[in-house]
């Protein structure tokens, strides 16, 4: 007789730590290293007692060369070693730009086929808790841009657990963008949870008028959202895209096919997004099956302000996603 | 003997303009040797040669502007055969896109024409007049010149231009293009499968567009159409200098105190609860509404108007006027919604002949009234002569509503929040989604124990909601 | 140095080194003229003059030891072991290059010789370079990378940031700059406060020595003395090599930054030049041993060519290919 697995409460950063704990024990090759990630446990805590477990040979604190370090990822990852790169906040990522788009996702093809790069780079990501413009960017959606990386962005405990050991195990580059009002979301989570798919999206919410597209960040108040819509008779179908490259357009067209209506909500910008692409595809691949046009509630067009009403303004909150929503659905209001 | 061609060096290069021969015929030359100085886009620079052997003809003279691979020189061998063949052979680059694609010219090519020019040269016009005959389509020759010499002036081709504005049928006035019928990429899709007409649907989409939902309209004509909108009523000016919305706010403040104020002065009322379990409704409902597209979804609230209906039914003194020191029982029931309005205020329009809809019927109107109640779309009758009022105060999280009877009416129903609380039934206890009812009625037209059956039956009718 | 260095020089090793300076130079002449022919297109930086870095550096290293290597990097590729013929055939584009025509001159890679690239933006095989050591030395490996790159770099973050990560945490790399004075066209004085780079190298608190860059001889030496220390666990460890490339920066460039006597002047110190001229002065080569090698090397250049010629176009419908593991386009 199958036993329901043992469930335990747990938070998106102690998973994440769970994580990376599970593949340094699994793993020899595996190491850690990045700015505070061991003396000081991490910016956000998420590495805190991995130093005094693993040591300073497998808990690197380096110092603030973002390009160094993300390039000693490369190679080391080239010549052998899992290497988990953290990069503070993907603002910080800029810095190590040409490394990550002009190496690591290059040289497989430019060696043509000769070099892989199996690393993964962790960053936090995300507005929210006023720290301005160069703390608070979603730029995940800039960097699915990039062919030769894989673009991770998981929005629950369950993801945040299980995304690490897959994308160590993939044989070429992993970004994983963790959204960091997310590090204190609790969940529950099998004792023995392992590794989750990083090819797919998946449906959160299943509802048959409209299909909400989101991941990250914005996976929560988009569920909330769906709760609210459901008080005026609208159903709405809630996608986590989960990856945005590869983007499981599958998943979304099946639903969108289904719903005929589709609104993408995205914390990054508008402009060249990743819902721009979004949008895009689902002209290209569903157009017949479109019953209104697409829609999307993305982050204003400004760099993120400090004060925290203009904060909340800038980004994607519950109000304008049902808002969208209705509007989509052709309610007048 | 092989030639020395015009190097590339670099892909953005195309020519090169010969400066200076560094060498002359009879000249013996070896490989990397400078033999010559190049003018490129970026500057001169000094090209070399890659074979050995004797310059015997320069083929490009200096100041010459070259393409790329173009023989400048020609070198005899020194006598150890052609192992520097390479320079001569170009340029053979890799192929854009596959070996075969290669594109022909088929045929002679075509001279050019010549034009015919002696008509226009016999004719003397000034710069002016021969543009000005282009542009108002006039033939030179047919313009005689007033100028000297008979030359043709801008103002005599003017002149025939008129003349031929005149004779001409004026050009029909553009008709406006009807405007395209916009319609969903999907709806667009359907009607090409199911074989509809376009033109005989009606679009009720954002901006008339035709949608998925009016398709399916369409396809059912057992649903009547919504009766064209009617007119918006006027609303009586009130003499003020404030701006018209104002003015009309103020009004309805104005009027909804006087009917208040009138109700607590003159009707004795009354107030009953009653929690009702709405489970089976909403379950029903949730059912229901799978099976339904999202334009002809319920919301809970017409099953409740619906109930209210039936129950006036079975107890006929909730429905009616006090008038004139009397209670006058009122045949129809027309339920009067309180709707609240955007900018404040409230009115109660009304829903005829309640009992005899059907939940569809019933939710057509609920949308249409709100609608119209918001953009002011109202008909003066639904204005007046609703015969009970019913108050769902629900989505505001109101859990009990103590009403107000709006006189005449003799009744109001309010309705509170749905929400999930402990519910005891046959000694169990459980949690249930519960709503709570409450009647403010008027004792001059009935009591409570009439109050309290009345209560019952909606709770009862909510019960069994497939009968509604 | 170099007297008793001569006196210990054995033959067979001089004939070695002045063949393998040989085999870049007529390479890269070769190179030259196809690029002129179009048969060769892209960037093409040619190493001719600072032949004697690579061809010193390389014979020090162990089969296992890793290379890290810039966009004038030909010279490198093929004293590493890479073949002429794959190099060659990479140049023009074909899928038998040692990139399968997809890097071109600027991107050579071997993972058989570990040669991990010729790398087109300055400055950015350094943490690269770190980071293959540290790997190394996270594995206990006793490998040595060998790190080149230009003065250029100098001025980049990455150099500073990738000095300082591997003497902080002692790894086994060597960096290998190869100062041939001119950053494209910007002179080394015209981009440096402090031009003296094994000073700046210094700083980092790992071993330094400027090098004669246009003496083979000086360069293994120093190189060797480098490796050994470094493969003991004697940490990073850097040489700054003076040379000097005779050619343009890359083939479209008509000079405008530096004239021709200064020029002239380096052209009298040609490595090849000068050690030719020792090898004879010594009486280790006699003329037609020198001949033989130049017919070797015309040989091989030749079979490289031909081989490049004789290559074929990657289907475009491999197009996606190697941009993940799998294959597959995402």
């Amino acid at each position: 007789m199958p036993v329901a697995p043992t469930l335990v409460k747990t938070t998106y950063r102690e998973a994440v730590r769970a994580a990376m704990q599970e593949a340094l024990e699994r793993d020899d090759r595996v190491f850690l290293m990045g700015e505070d990630v061991g003396a000081y446990g991490g910016c956000y805590a998420v590495s805190l007692g991995l130093l005094e477990e693993f040591g300073p040979e497998r808990i690197r604190d380096t110092p603030l060369s973002e390009s160094a370090f993300v390039g000693a990822g490369i190679g080391a990852a080239l010549a052998g070693m899992r290497p988990i790169v953290e990069v503070m906040t993907v603002n910080f990522s800029l810095l190590a730009l040409d490394q990550i788009l002009n190496n690591a996702a290059t040289i497989l093809h430019m060696s043509g086929g000769q070099f892989n790069v199996p690393l993964v780079i962790r960053m936090a990501t995300g507005a929210g808790r006023q720290l301005a413009a160069q703390h608070s960017h979603s730029l995940e959606g800039w960097y699915a841009h990039i062919p030769g990386i894989r673009v991770l962005t998981p929005a629950t405990v369950e993801d945040a657990r299980g995304m690490l050991w897959p994308a160590l195990m993939d044989p070429d580059p992993v970004l994983i963008f963790e959204n960091a009002l997310l590090y204190n979301l609790e969940g529950e989570i099998a004792e023995d949870a392992g590794p989750v798919s990083i090819d797919q999206a998946i449906v959160r919410h299943s509802g048959t008028d409209i299909t909400l597209i989101t991941y990250g960040g914005s996976l929560g108040k988009t569920l909330q959202a769906a709760k609210e819509l459901q008080r005026d008779g609208i159903g709405a179908e809630v996608i986590d895209l989960r990856t945005l490259r590869p983007l499981d357009m599958g998943t979304v067209l099946a639903s969108v096919r289904k719903t005929n209506r589709a609104l993408i909500v995205d914390e990054g910008w508008r402009s060249g997004g990743i819902s721009a692409e979004i949008t895009t595809r689902l002209v290209e691949e569903a157009f017949y099956d479109l019953d209104a046009p697409v829609a999307r509630v993305c982050s204003e067009e400004v760099p993120i302000p400090y004060a925290k009403h203009m904060e909340e303004a800038a980004i994607p909150q519950v109000p304008k996603i049902v808002a969208a929503a209705r509007e989509v659905m052709g309610f007048d209001e | 003997m092989n030639d020395f061609v015009m190097p590339s060096l670099g892909a953005d290069m195309d020519d090169g303009r010969l400066l200076e021969w560094y060498v002359k015929p009879g000249d013996a030359v070896k490989r990397g040797d400078i033999v010559a100085l190049v003018d490129t886009d970026k500057a001169a620079i000094e090209i070399e040669i890659f074979e050995d052997g004797v310059v015997s003809e320069l083929l490009v003279p200096e100041g010459e502007k070259v393409p790329v691979g173009t023989p400048l020189a020609r070198i005899g061998g020194s006598g150890e055969g052609a192992a520097g063949g390479m320079a001569a052979t170009l340029p053979e680059t890799p192929p854009a896109v596959a070996p075969e694609t290669v594109i022909e010219t088929v045929g002679k090519p075509v001279p050019p024409e010549v034009p015919v020019t002696q008509a226009v040269s016999s004719v003397h016009a000034t710069p002016a007049a021969r543009r000005h005959a282009q542009e108002r389509g006039v033939e030179l020759s047919d313009v005689s010149g007033t100028g000297r010499h008979g030359t043709v002036t801008k103002a005599d081709v003017e002149a025939v231009a008129k003349e031929l504005e005149a004779t001409l049928p004026a050009e029909p006035e553009p008709q406006p293009k009807p405007s395209r019928k916009r319609i969903s990429p999907l709806a667009r899709r359907l009607v090409k499968e199911l074989g509809l007409d376009l033109a005989t649907i009606e679009g009720t989409g954002p901006g008339g567009t035709v949608t998925k939902a009016d398709l399916e309209r369409a396809a059912v004509p057992a649903v009547p159409k919504p009766e064209p909108k009617p007119a918006a009523t006027r609303v009586e000016p009130v003499k003020a200098e404030s701006s018209p919305r104002e003015q009309k706010q103020a009004a309805m403040r104005r009027a909804i105190g006087a009917a208040m104020a009138k109700s607590k002065r003159e009707i004795p009322h009354y107030y009953l609860s009653n929690r009702i379990d709405v489970s089976r409704s909403l379950s029903w409902l949730e059912e229901e509404n799978l099976e339904r597209p999202i334009t002809n979804r319920l919301v809970p609230a017409v099953l409740l108007l619906k109930a209210t209906a039936l129950a006036i039914r079975e107890v006929p003194e909730m429905n009616g006027f006090w008038l004139d020191g009397g209670f006058k029982p009122s045949e129809d029931i027309h339920l009067g919604m309180g709707i609240s309005l955007r900018g404040g205020g409230l009115i109660a329009p009304a829903i005829h002949n309640a009992d005899q809809k059907d939940l569809d019927e019933l939710m057509a109107d609920l949308r249409d009234l709100v609608k119209r109640s918001r953009s002011g779309g109202l008909k003066s009758s639904e204005m007046t002569d609703a015969t009970v009022t019913v108050t769902n105060m629900g989505d505001l999280g109101v859990d009990l509503v103590y009403g107000v009877i709006y006189p005449p009416q003799v009744a109001l129903i309010g309705f509170g929040k749905i929400t999930d609380q402990p519910w005891v039934e046959n000694g169990m206890i459980g949690a249930r989604p519960i709503l709570t009812v409450t009647l403010a009625a008027d004792h001059r037209a009935s009591d409570g124990h009439r109050g309290g059956i009345f209560l019952t039956t909606i709770a009862k009718v909510l019960q069994d909601p497939e009968a509604l | 140095m170099t007297s008793e260095r001569i006196q210990h020089l054995d033959r067979d090793h001089a004939h070695y080194l002045l063949h393998q300076m040989l085999r870049v130079r007529r390479f890269e002449e070769k190179c030259a003229e196809l690029y002129q022919a179009t048969k060769i297109r892209g960037f093409l930086h040619l190493y001719i003059g600072e032949e004697a870095i690579a061809v010193g550096a390389m014979g020090v290293l162990e089969p296992d030891d890793a290379v890290v290597a810039t966009y004038r990097e030909h010279g490198h590729a093929l004293v590493r072991g890479v073949s002429g013929g794959s190099i060659m055939a990479e140049m023009y584009g074909k899928q038998e290059g040692c990139s399968r025509g997809r890097g071109g001159s600027m991107h050579l890679f071997d993972s058989e010789t570990r040669f991990y690239g010729g790398n087109g933006i300055v400055g950015g095989g350094l943490p690269i370079a770190v980071g293959l050591a540290l790997a190394d030395k996270l594995q206990n490996r006793r490998n040595v990378t060998l790190c080149f790159f230009g003065e250029g770099a100098v001025a980049e973050g990455e150099f500073h940031e990738s000095l300082n990560l591997a003497s902080l945490w002692d790894l086994p790399v060597v960096f290998c700059c190869e100062n041939n004075l001119y950053a494209m066209g910007t002179a080394l004085e015209r981009s440096e406060s402090d031009t003296n780079i094994a000073i700046k190298a210094a700083s980092y608190e790992m071993p330094a020595w400027t090098v004669d860059g246009m003496n083979v001889l000086a360069v293994e030496d120093a190189v060797r003395k480098a490796v050994d220390a470094t493969r003991q666990g004697g940490g990073p460890h850097f040489l700054e090599f003076r040379t000097y490339r005779f050619r343009a920066h890359s083939m479209f460039d008509p000079e405008l930054y530096r004239d021709k006597a200064e020029v002239a002047f380096w052209r009298d110190r040609d490595p090849i030049k000068t050690f030719t001229e020792l090898l004879k002065e010594q009486e280790l080569i006699e003329d037609g041993e020198l001949v033989q090698i130049e017919e070797m090397v015309a040989a091989e250049v030749e079979a490289a060519v031909a081989f490049a010629e004789g290559g074929t176009w990657e289907p475009v419908s491999e197009l996606t290919r190697f941009v993940y593991s799998d294959g597959s386009g995402l």
